[in-house]
């Protein structure tokens, strides 16, 4: 179970018809790879984000999976052309079942 | 034919000194503008008090570094250290401690009950000590809190220097310097020159007489403290003031003066005084 786990996002708020935003996301997570030994010599156990989406008015833009290499708070920044108002949703899976949410509203001028 | 060929590998030596020299110095064609909007000056006229030790200017660490780094302290998202100062805004409003107080029920909002404060540490106290921000937020645990003392480098210590410090970013350094600060000021000032360890170094012998050019493969800045609490890349994690001097000494192979000290904080002062007049940058970042 991870501890303080929070998502940030930056979107811009308002962009022109078909423009391209650079949108980046952050979650601080411990990203514990399962490969590791605490002091007695135990594995500590795997918590890892394994998955992250990003959808746009419920369409899917970007759909990843996420290995137990990628280090602790993981960064996403990538670029999404925005041909309508409407709302950026990103979701970030734990492997604990926990599954973390932010949203974002674009308004295309 | 021989001749010829002479002639242009000169040439080439020529062309190389000249590209090693031009990254050797402060950077001039990058301005620090934090967010978009928060415009940043990053050297200043240097104080009457150093006696043209540093020429006419002081520059932050921010002008030594590269371009990447450079501009992941231009954007917050980017710059890690705020996931510290995120938790420390957290732990403002915590209350900790028998006497079970945060640091909200004295001190209200932090970004208006700390602006300033950074500029202005180390400094002296009401009792005539030489205080740094961490004794007085100690001061605050233990006796008003009655909560434990936090260690002078635990992470918990480091997110809380942080969050003050940014409260004072874009305002210059002002450590007062005479007074009853004097005779502090005196010791780090002496520390500053004097040399530690089997490679027998001080301070000036990299930071002042050397700035702007490598000791191996790390590139010399003045060493200004205006940016610390400051995110290192290198040990992907947040770096206080005594942490480096600490590590300074230690390169030095010297035997290292513990961080919290009566010595680091007297050298805290002086070389916080070497860049009175450039403007706090914290949380920074560097490699």
């Amino acid at each position: 179970m991870a501890d303080n786990v929070k998502p940030r996002v930056r979107v811009p708020k308002t962009a022109s018809k078909d423009e391209v935003i650079t949108i980046k996301t952050l979650i601080s997570h411990p990203m514990e790879s399962g490969q590791r030994k605490d002091k007695d010599g135990n594995v500590i156990p795997r918590s890892i984000i394994n998955r992250f989406t990003a959808e746009f008015n419920g369409e899917l833009v970007v759909d990843a999976t996420l290995e137990p290499a990628i280090s602790t708070n993981p960064y996403f920044e990538f670029d999404a052309r925005v041909p309508e108002t409407g709302e950026f949703k990103f979701t970030w899976y734990d492997d604990d079942g926990s599954v973390y949410e932010d949203s974002h509203q674009v308004e295309v001028t | 034919m021989k001749l010829q060929f002479t002639v242009k590998s000169a040439a080439v030596l020529a062309v190389t000194l000249a590209l090693t020299a031009a990254q050797a110095d402060p950077v001039e064609d990058d301005q620090l503008v934090i967010n978009g909007e928060l415009e940043m000056a990053t050297d200043a006229p240097a104080s009457d008090h150093l006696d043209g030790a540093l020429g006419d200017s002081v520059y932050s660490g921010w002008r030594f570094r590269d371009t990447e780094t450079r501009a992941m302290q231009k954007d917050d998202f980017d710059n890690p250290m705020f996931l510290f100062v995120d938790a420390a805004l957290e732990a403002w409003d915590t209350p900790d401690g028998s006497a079970g107080k945060s640091c909200a029920d004295c001190h209200n909002g932090i970004d208006e009950s700390m602006k300033g404060l950074r500029a202005q540490m180390p400094k002296v106290n009401d009792k005539g000590e030489l205080w740094s921000l961490e004794n007085y937020i100690n001061d605050c645990r233990t006796n008003r809190m009655g909560a434990e003392a936090w260690g002078w480098n635990s992470q918990n210590m480091k997110n809380m220097t942080a969050a003050i410090g940014v409260q004072s970013r874009g305002m210059p350094v002002a450590v007062k310097i005479d007074g009853d600060a004097a005779p502090f000021w005196e010791k780090g000032k002496e520390m500053y020159y004097t040399r530690f360890g089997q490679l027998e170094m001080s301070c000036a012998n990299c930071h002042e007489d050397n700035f702007g050019n490598y000791i191996r493969s790390d590139h010399l800045s003045q060493g200004q403290i205006n940016g610390f609490p400051l995110y290192r890349l290198k040990d992907q994690g947040a770096v206080s003031i005594h942490q480096r001097f600490v590590g300074c000494v230690r390169d030095t192979r010297g035997t290292t003066i513990e961080a919290g000290s009566q010595e680091f904080r007297e050298l805290e002062l002086y070389v916080a005084s070497r860049g009175n007049g450039l403007v706090v940058e914290t949380p920074a970042v560097r490699h």
